[in-house]
């Protein structure tokens, strides 16, 4: 549904749920998933719906993915990096209780 | 336009007058809710939810066996709002634990659940020392700076949004008049005889209820009643969502039914300003991750302030005006754990026009000390 404009200079390359995509520098991880073209990047902790980025601006939360990592970023508040890996947000977090 | 003509008035849509105003309908009577509007400082939408017993009452025993019997109504209070609106308030009593962190703390603690115990006399009051491993079994991941806990199994806690949502739901579906904006523009008193002036127009009532939180500071004396009531700030941080990781609340952490941990209990004398402030939300963070390290890792995702709604002995202030029987007056700082006891006993009494003697260490006369000569 989503494609790259055909100006746009896509040189940062990540990674979606396993798909490789490239996107211009600046981007958001959230353009990202979209330009990879996933069905949902989570399923929210209550009812288990799937979600898509929506307001791409830091406001609906419904991009929350899991990016180097890091569980719950709003991916459209994150940009691309080279080698960034992208993965889905499913429920809620887990929590590491040994951590110290 | 024409006066309406109720058997009572409550003054004030929050936790309080909501549970009042569906008590009194449960009662049988005609009443009007009058909610102030947006302006209203609306303790009851920025409270942290606890159903809480723990600590409560020292030097007021009636005050720790009203808190106890309100959580004891508790599980009733849920069904009866499941029952009536469909909506859960997902109530979940299993205890609860407050931490300390040296063994001053802890002393103190035990010393005050102690005299707590005693002022309960026959009606008992349990409460235990958890520490060690036995700690760390109850509360996955607590810090090594939490060197105990005392846990009480009176406590719990609710989603008191849901809670405010269903009262009101409750009170409309039993017929009662939910009137918003509608702030008292004027009040005529006499006995059993009470005008109410609003935007929407004249309420003519035989009781009158003034549930307005610190509103209600201005509104006593119209009616021959005090309500000695002051702002105590207390700031709130909420962690983004987690699966459920705490099986009990604590007096200043718990996670709520959707996931999100909620860190709080910042208690501040600063008037009716609510601004949240850097300091004291680091304050509250730094105490939570030292209860809990690995909420560190957290994100915050919400933040907010709201007011308390304090007596100067912190006991709630529960009386009828002597002037203008028929008139009554209700505050407290804890709409949530004390809704089922306003919905199932203080509702019936307003209704039958007389507090019980029960009450009776609560009116605002306990404030009426002479200035030293």
């Amino acid at each position: 549904m989503f494609r790259l404009r055909p100006e746009a200079r896509a040189t940062v390359r990540v990674s979606v749920d396993g798909r490789e995509v490239a996107l211009p520098e600046g981007a958001s991880a959230a353009a990202a998933v979209l330009a990879a073209g996933l069905a949902a990047i989570r399923e929210t902790p209550v009812s288990g719906a799937k979600r898509l980025p929506y307001c791409m601006m830091g406001v609906c939360f419904d991009c929350l993915a899991e990016i180097d990592g890091v569980p719950n970023r709003q991916a459209c508040m994150v940009e691309v990096r080279e080698g960034m890996t992208i993965r889905p947000q499913r429920g809620a977090r887990a929590i590491e209780t040994d951590a110290e | 336009m024409t006066a309406q003509v109720y058997d009572a008035a409550v003054v004030g849509g929050g936790l309080v007058g909501s549970a009042i105003a569906w008590g009194l309908t449960r009662q049988g009577l005609a009443v009007a809710l009058l909610d102030e509007g947006d302006v209203a400082f609306r303790a009851s939408r920025g409270n942290f939810a606890l159903v809480w017993v723990q600590g409560k009452g020292d030097g007021q025993p009636a005050y720790t066996r009203w808190t106890r019997f309100s959580a004891a109504e508790w599980p009733r209070l849920r069904d009866a709002l499941g029952e009536a609106t469909g909506i859960e308030t997902e109530l979940h009593q299993p205890g609860g634990v407050h931490l300390c962190f040296s063994d001053a703390e802890i002393e103190e603690r035990l010393a005050l659940l102690e005299r707590l115990r005693q002022g309960a006399g026959n009606h008992g009051y349990e409460y235990r020392l958890i520490q060690g491993s036995e700690l760390a079994d109850m509360l996955p991941g607590i810090g090594p700076k939490v060197i105990g806990a005392t846990w009480t199994p009176y406590d719990g806690h609710v989603n008191s949004l849901k809670l405010l949502h269903a009262l009101h739901r409750a009170f409309v579906s039993a017929g009662g008049r939910y009137l918003p904006n509608a702030r008292i523009a004027a009040a005529t008193a006499r006995p059993h005889d009470f005008r109410l002036g609003t935007p929407s127009g004249e309420i003519l009532a035989s009781r009158v209820v003034l549930a307005a939180g610190l509103g209600n500071r201005a509104l006593a004396p119209l009616f021959g009643l005090a309500a000695p009531v002051v702002p105590n700030k207390g700031q709130v941080l909420v962690t983004e969502r987690a699966r459920q990781i705490l099986p009990l609340p604590t007096t200043f952490i718990r996670q709520t039914g959707e996931g999100t941990i909620m860190l709080g209990d910042s208690k501040e004398d600063a008037g009716f300003d609510l601004s949240q402030s850097p300091d004291v939300m680091a304050t509250i963070a730094a105490r939570a991750v030292a209860s809990f390290p690995w909420l560190a890792d957290l994100n915050i995702v919400r933040a907010w302030s709201a007011l308390r709604v304090m007596s100067a002995d912190g006991f709630p202030i529960y009386e009828q005006s002597r002037t203008c029987p028929g008139a009554f007056v209700a505050n407290c700082h804890s709409g949530v754990t004390l809704a089922a006891a306003h919905a199932f006993a203080l509702a019936p009494m307003i209704a039958e026009g007389e507090l019980d003697p029960m009450l009776a260490p609560f009116t605002a006369a306990r404030f009426d000390v002479p200035a030293a000569a």
